[in-house]
């Protein structure tokens, strides 16, 4: 299985929603001033989404920093986005500017922190993806 | 309230965060900022001459019944969690949700004075002050903010923003996915945009609030969300098939309940409650809450928003650089 690199900040709805899948994950930290992270096996991203309806700024900024580092680039292999229906066109909008920028699959978007439904489809999905590489 | 501790008044200070939550939030909310009179409203007028007598009347009840919520929002809820805030910026960021709530609380009536006489307008009011469901919501949700503990206080606001609008919402995105009051859907939208944003900050702040308590204490809060969303639940679905049942829709409304139910208690950190079968959305309305950006809606299709006043430039060293 792909490891994960996850984003999440201080309200940490994707933290709990990573804690639930039970895969080895690691955290693109929320402050600057932290360790950066740097990934060394192939993994999958779980970004949510920012934007409030605006391109500019739906990837979180702590997201752009760890996706600009070629290492960090090289290793990933898909992403799921994390958002909220509410902001219509814009949901989970983070994923697709990421799976476009990276060239990688956008394998699912999820609500907040995820129903048992989600964290299923997930594991299915990461499978499907390891299988394939 | 800082100055009541400190017995001396203070002047916030933006430059000296507590919590970066607060100016990320009050950034994207001033960001949104929108007003109705920006909404072009006048393509509805044919569209609404071509629904049923009975399809008006419930649409306009719908309206008055969220016109109720977001005025209870932004002169009551929004502002009674000001005294509990724990920063200065906290308190500044309900003075915005406030006065939004107070911009929701008007576009209904932008809606109201495009489409209906002043009559019918009056009516819808009178019935919204009659109704037994809607006035039983909003003398539940009073109640709490009127109360004395503010972790009940943002549960029953994070409620109200993240659930007890949805049965309202309902019908203009339903209206939309038939292609009829599409203008109003596009208002309607803005509205479940920032309802999002309050509820995700209210239930971050409730979160946060939960934390400094004694683990008995955060049993009891947690179980008391649960009754109180089952309670308000109880009443909603009453309310629902007195505005629905006429019109077919009250099943289908159901779903959409469930599923803003199940956001709801996610915002305040908790489990979903109704399971997937009962709380999948029909998908007409789904895709009516995002319509596709190459229709005539120009605010999603791109990030410069016509009805958007300010805007925040990315600082050049957060840019992808590939
Ligand atoms: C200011 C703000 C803007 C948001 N913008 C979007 C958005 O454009 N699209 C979307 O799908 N979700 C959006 N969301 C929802 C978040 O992606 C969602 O709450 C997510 O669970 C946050 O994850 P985190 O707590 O792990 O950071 C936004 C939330 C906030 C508070
Ligand atoms: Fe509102
Ligand atoms: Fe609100």
């Amino acid at each position: 299985m792909f490891e994960i690199a996850y984003f999440s900040n201080v309200s940490e709805n994707t933290k709990r929603f990573v804690d639930k899948l039970g895969v080895q994950h690691h955290r693109i930290p929320v402050m600057a001033s932290e360790t950066p992270l740097m990934m060394s096996e192939p993994y999958v991203l779980i970004v949510p989404t920012y934007g409030g309806g605006d391109d500019a700024t739906s990837v979180p900024k702590q997201v752009i920093r760890f996706l600009n580092q070629q290492q960090n680039r090289d290793f990933i292999r898909g992403v799921i986005a994390a958002g909220n229906t509410n902001f219509g066109d814009k949901y989970c909008r983070a994923g697709e500017i990421v799976a476009m920028k990276c060239h990688v699959p956008l394998i699912h978007r999820f609500e907040l922190l995820g129903t048992p439904y989600d964290v299923e489809v997930v594991h299915k999905k990461m499978e499907t993806l390891w299988n394939q590489h | 309230m800082a100055e009541t501790k400190h017995k001396i008044a203070r002047p916030v200070n933006w430059n000296k965060l507590e919590d970066p939550m607060d100016l990320e939030v009050w950034n994207r909310l001033t960001s949104n900022f929108w007003l109705p009179e920006k909404v072009p409203m006048a393509n509805d007028i044919q569209s609404w001459a071509t629904l049923r007598p009975e399809e008006q009347l419930v649409t306009m009840r719908a309206f008055t019944g969220l016109t109720l919520l977001d005025t209870i929002q932004g002169t009551v809820g929004a502002i009674s969690l000001i005294p509990d805030a724990l920063t200065m910026h906290e308190e500044a960021v309900y003075t915005n949700i406030s006065f939004m709530e107070s911009v929701h609380a008007k576009s209904y009536s932008s809606i109201f004075s495009t489409l209906c006489s002043t009559d019918e307008i009056e009516q819808a009011f009178r019935w919204s002050e009659e109704n037994p469901y809607l006035q039983k919501k909003a003398e539940i949700v009073l109640g709490y903010y009127r109360g004395d503990d503010p972790l009940k206080r943002k549960v029953a606001s994070t409620l109200l923003e993240s659930f007890l609008f949805y049965s309202g919402f309902y019908l203009p995105m339903y209206w939309s996915s038939r292609a009829k009051l599409t203008n109003t859907a596009d208002l309607i939208r803005l509205i479940i945009r920032d309802e999002a944003i309050h509820g995700y900050y209210i239930g971050y702040k409730f979160q946060k609030g939960m934390e400094q308590e004694t683990e008995a204490r955060r049993e009891e809060i947690k179980a008391y969300t649960y009754d109180l969303l089952l309670e308000l639940y109880d009443n909603e679905i009453k309310y629902t098939a007195d505005l629905y049942d006429g019109l077919g829709l009250t099943e289908d409304v159901k779903h959409f309940l469930h599923y803003n139910a199940n956001k709801a208690l996610m915002n305040l950190g908790f489990d979903p409650l109704f399971p997937r079968e009962v709380s999948q959305v029909n998908p007409a309305i789904l895709s009516a809450l995002s319509p596709n950006a190459d229709e005539n809606h120009d605010f999603f299709s791109g990030s410069g928003s016509s009805y958007v006043i300010g805007k925040h430039e990315a600082t050049s060293d957060d840019d992808w650089d590939f």
